[in-house]
């Protein structure tokens, strides 16, 4: 059963409150390499954006349509179905499906708005292997959110994490003038500030709850 | 061909995949709450990185250049799979607390890394070693991070109690600042002990 959370609710949550980054630590990867400059950090965001809100919704209609114990009732009779169990291929096709729509937008982006795919240009293969996209895959079906709620999950926690790799990037453009300890620089401080950053958003924790 | 003691001295410190080259930071962060997971976890990444490296490494030859990104992916999701039925089916109180993050390997950069940064141009064998080298980098410092974060953030190791019961547990490790402190301080010690090249802001 969908757990009863008004999908709203479940947007605002996914941005604030269980940032995917900040309390699933997902995307760190790419977080930590894209966030030096502003108008990477924006450009990477909105396609993270962009690509999570499809992907998470073609893997629900991929796992409840397809792959679930009994999905399969509308092509081989509910009898047969409910003997075939395939969620073991939920891994190798989810990433597919992500692979593909990537491509698939890369190629849609290039034919009709070369600007734009100039300025994303590098980020959208980037994508692909981007861990918080597989990882909103994962969390929808294990939480088992319906069609609206993944929609607004995969939404949210694309914007969420547009938020705060973004927030990284303005702070640090800011600490290049900073006097930080050599082996600190780079990595280490910007996981340091990503600590401090996530107590911040624990603030929110009060105003919306789920699961 | 690089020995195995000489490569897994080289992924402790000087060039190991987490703090010096920043790959698989994801998974390293959500699974140390407990040395048990972290353990589990690091079981999955050195068998998925060994077969991932091995079987790239056996069809360098006749895989194409372009298609070769999604041919390493479906091998490396190949082996995701199989570890975790095994987990499903062996250990399936372990699964159930991995969560997602088993499946998560496939997008762990460490394996994608070391397919594309040397099995698809290695012969098998040294790529069989690459792949147990980095990935057992990465399994020393989830147990590090681990054993810091279970024993200061719960006052126990493997689930039994070692700390006087009248430590008052550090609950913020245990939560996800925690997590991201510890890292950070870990890659500081990390590179003033082995200093690399990469660095700035």
């Amino acid at each position: 059963m969908a757990p009863d959370v008004h999908p709203l609710l479940l947007l605002v949550a996914s941005v604030l409150t269980s940032n995917i980054l900040l309390t699933n630590f997902l995307g760190l990867c790419s977080f930590v390499a894209c966030s030096k400059q502003v108008a990477t950090a924006v450009g990477l965001g909105a396609a993270v954006t962009f690509v999570m809100t499809f992907t998470t919704a073609l893997n629900w209609a991929l796992y409840y349509l397809l792959l679930q114990r009994g999905a399969l009732a509308w092509l081989v009779g509910p009898e047969a179905a409910a003997r075939i169990d395939l969620e073991f291929l939920y891994f190798i096709l989810s990433i597919a499906v992500i692979a593909a729509f990537v491509q698939l937008v890369e190629m849609i982006i290039d034919r009709f708005s070369p600007t734009l795919y100039y300025a994303l240009g590098i980020f959208l293969p980037l994508i692909t292997v981007n861990c918080a996209i597989l990882g909103a895959a994962l969390f929808m079906v294990i939480r088992k959110y319906d069609f609206v709620q993944s929609l607004c999950y995969g939404f949210g926690s694309g914007l969420g994490w547009w938020l705060v790799i973004l927030a990284m990037s303005g702070i640090r453009a800011r600490l290049r003038f900073a006097n930080i300890p050599k082996p600190l620089q780079g990595v280490g401080i910007t996981l340091l500030i990503t600590g401090l950053m996530a107590m911040a958003f624990s603030a929110f924790t009060g105003m919306v709850k789920i699961q | 061909m690089p020995g195995l003691s000489a490569n897994v001295k080289t992924f402790f410190w000087k060039n190991n995949p987490v703090t010096c080259q920043i790959l698989g930071l994801c998974s390293a962060l959500a699974v140390t709450t407990q040395v048990r997971n972290a353990l589990v976890m690091s079981l999955a990444l050195i068998f998925v990185t060994m077969g991932s490296n091995l079987t790239v490494s056996l069809v360098r030859n006749l895989t194409p250049g372009r298609i070769r990104m999604i041919v390493e992916v479906l091998l490396i999701a190949t082996f995701v799979i199989i570890f975790d039925q095994i987990l499903k089916a062996r250990f399936y109180d372990i699964s159930k607390e991995l969560g997602p993050y088993v499946g998560l390997i496939i997008t762990n950069c460490i394996v994608m890394g070391r397919a594309e940064a040397f099995a698809i141009q290695n012969r098998p064998i040294p790529s069989i070693f690459d792949g147990f080298g980095n990935a057992f980098g990465y399994g020393f410092v989830l147990m590090a991070v681990a054993t810091f974060r279970e024993v200061l953030g719960s006052g126990r190791f493997w689930k039994v109690q070692i700390l006087p019961t009248a430590y008052e547990p550090c609950l913020t490790l245990v939560l996800a600042p925690g997590a991201f402190i510890g890292l950070g301080l870990l890659v500081w010690i990390g590179k003033a002990i082995a200093p690399t090249s990469e660095g700035g802001n």
